[in-house]
């Protein structure tokens, strides 16, 4: 009974809030339009400068091949190697191609020459990517020719071809990946940083003191504060799928209903989470602080940005304690695989865990606190 | 049976160095008494309500509201006391009419259902009843307060420093709105550090540094004072008072608005030969028993 009129309150309060309301929308759609954009892992306009010192048809038809391949821009061309060093020293060119007088002669006459790849190694992921991108196609140039050249060679030539097939991301569009898990970062702002703020702004502005000296039981008052941001979570969520579909018509292969199992347990762990930094914090100020350190943790070690295999054995033992971490699991694995519900149990399992042990928590540390 | 029994309650908050907020503290309220307490800031009085609403535990001593104990019983005393903290606690966001049915619904009750007990308060902040609560002016928001606090016809109103902060009219008024309950038999416990409110009270009981100085009605405690005391003016009061506090025959002498307020050990006439200042004996007034009683703890 009493939960009702709580309820009630909750949410004309927050109706009256015209930030958190215009948050609500705006942020699963300003997120799902930009975020997934910003974080490829695909590298595309490398910037390139080559120094062809031979200036034959070889070099042409190789520089040629380089720029049709659509990842490299090509900022200059000089004949000189302190010439287009210095671009890379001025930023403007993340790798240099040299290529070497009598390039051609050389290979047509002693079967072998060189090309000298300098990399400007500042933007680590640029620059891994840009070299690798860069060897692939001097290779299958290398290929070329050498068949071109030589056609009796296409049966002496030996050469492992490998063909790939993306299984359940078939164009190995990164994408399909990045927006399920934005759809997880949305989540999780709702469940742990709105509610930490709002049981804090409670004890920061008093009402508390007054709620306290009523018959409102503490159980019934937090779950009528934790109660509107699983409902506003779900919402939001919907609203995410939604654009998810409607942009990039992104649509789970596996069901709604394990996902949004899924994503109320992971809302009540959050919000468990939230209410614990609440009972540590006098003020709004502490509490959006914890939170978002904690956040961006979480956020970095979630797998999101970053495979977690790639990351360091201890690193990887880490990012197990991170509740995130399942949650982009599960929704790339449903979104695209069609997980069902048995297969990713034991994720939920360790959802359920986190949302019994940081609720536990948080009310043996409420209690102790009052 | 008394509405409040509070017998050897201590408080010490803890910190470096540890605050002492209540000493040994025992007094008695009587069934619809209007009890003051009388104290600067600082003296304990919050800490005081904050143990007999149930909200703060004490180190030592026990507590009875209406018979029951603080400790055990807090959800029973939840249920029938009203509290106005001294600072503004009620939702700022939620319009006035919203947080009035918000805290009859948590008690389960509803604003008809009491509306006898809050008409006469409530008619005057009724003109702005869509008005958020944090919108209101400083005298809107006690009457307000106060409002919340009855509306489920509690046994025991517990009001900490309503009228801290609030224009003189408005702490008039408030005053009135308070002995217009007596007939309701409401126990009522108030705070204030304004002395000239004691009067207004059955019985007060002065705080002073987490103990009670003295407990009894404002006119007996007045009745105690039972020495000549004269106010005194001159056109520089403070050089007087420089003079008179060196002078062995003072007894006291202390500031009061516009005049000096005067205790001599022997004869006044005697005190005030030479001096051009005016001198007439007056009664005390309730601070100068506070005083007085500051002194000699």
């Amino acid at each position: 009974m009493t939960l009702k009129y709580l309820l009630q309150k909750e949410f004309l309060q927050i109706s009256r809030d015209k930030t958190i309301l215009k948050m609500i929308v705006a942020l699963p759609v300003i997120q799902l339009l930009i975020l997934p954009w910003a974080a490829t892992f695909e590298q595309h306009n490398i910037a390139l400068s080559v120094v062809d010192r031979d200036h034959s048809t070889y070099s042409q038809v190789l520089i040629q091949k380089i720029v049709s391949s659509g990842f490299f821009l090509l900022t200059d061309y000089s004949n000189s190697y302190d010439k287009a060093i210095q671009s890379i020293e001025r930023n403007e060119s993340d790798l240099l191609l040299e290529i070497p007088p009598e390039f051609e002669n050389n290979f047509v006459r002693e079967q072998k020459t060189d090309l000298m790849i300098s990399v400007n190694a500042v933007n680590g992921q640029k620059a891994g990517l840009g070299s690798s991108y860069l060897a692939q196609i001097i290779g299958e140039y290398n290929k070329d020719i050498v068949i071109n050249h030589s056609p009796e060679a296409i049966t002496t030539f030996k050469n492992i071809e490998s063909d790939f097939y993306f299984k359940y991301n078939q164009e190995m569009n990164y994408l399909n990946y990045m927006v399920p898990g934005v759809l997880v970062m949305l989540l999780t702002l709702v469940g742990g940083m709105l509610s930490a703020l709002n049981i804090v702004k409670e004890k920061e502005i008093g009402t508390i003191e007054q709620i306290n000296v009523t018959p409102v039981s503490k159980g019934t008052f937090i779950l009528a504060k934790l109660i509107p941001f699983w409902v506003i979570g779900l919402f939001i969520l919907s609203i995410g799928m939604l654009i998810a579909w409607i942009i990039y018509g992104l649509v789970p292969a596996g069901s709604f209903f394990t996902i949004y199992l899924f994503a109320f347990v992971y809302l009540v762990a959050f919000s468990g989470l939230g209410l614990l930094i609440s009972t540590y914090s006098n003020t709004q100020q502490q509490a959006m602080f914890v939170a978002y350190f904690l956040l961006i943790i979480f956020f970095l070690l979630s797998g999101l940005f970053t495979p977690i295999s790639s990351m360091p054995n201890w690193v990887q033992i880490v990012t197990r304690f991170n509740p995130v971490r399942y949650f982009i699991e599960v929704i790339r694995l449903v979104y695209m695989k069609g997980a069902s519900l048995t297969y990713i149990l034991p994720q939920l399992g360790c959802i359920l865990a986190f949302a019994v042990v940081f609720n536990t928590w948080a009310i043996v540390n409420y209690k102790k606190t009052s | 049976m008394n509405a409040i029994s509070v017998r050897k309650i201590a408080k010490t908050y803890a910190g470096k160095p540890p605050i002492l907020a209540l000493k040994d503290i025992s007094f008695d309220v009587k069934k619809g008494e209007l009890f003051g307490l009388i104290g600067p800031d600082g003296s304990g009085k919050t800490s005081l309500f904050r143990i007999l609403t149930t909200v703060l535990l004490a180190d030592a001593g026990t507590a009875q509201v209406e018979g029951l104990d603080v400790v055990k019983d807090f959800k029973k005393i939840r249920t029938m006391v009203g509290y106005m903290p001294g600072k503004f606690s009620l939702y700022q966001d939620l319009s006035v009419e919203e947080n009035l049915t918000f805290f009859a619904n948590v008690f389960n009750t509803s604003i008809e259902e009491n509306y006898h007990l809050i008409k006469d308060i409530y008619v005057q902040i009724a003109p702005f009843k869509d008005r958020k609560a944090g919108k209101l002016s400083g005298g809107m928001k006690q009457k307000l307060a106060l409002c919340c606090a009855l509306i489920h016809k509690p046994k025991v109103l517990f009001l900490d420093e309503p009228t801290t902060g609030v224009d003189p009219v408005s702490r008039s008024e408030f005053w009135e709105m308070l002995k217009k309950l007596k007939p309701e038999g409401i126990t009522i416990l108030v705070s204030t550090p304004y002395m000239d409110e004691a009067v207004l009270c059955d019985r007060i009981a002065m705080m002073q540094e987490g103990k009670i100085l003295s407990i009894d009605t404002p006119q007996l405690i007045v009745a105690q004072y039972d020495k000549p005391l004269y106010a005194i003016k001159a056109s520089n009061n403070y050089l007087l008072l420089q003079t008179l506090r060196q002078d062995p025959l003072v007894d006291s002498c202390y500031m009061f608005g516009e005049f000096l307020h005067l205790r001599p050990k022997g004869d006044i006439a005697l005190l005030m030969k030479g001096l051009n200042a005016s001198c007439s004996q007056i009664e005390p007034s309730i601070e100068d028993c506070f005083i007085e009683l500051m002194k000699l703890s």
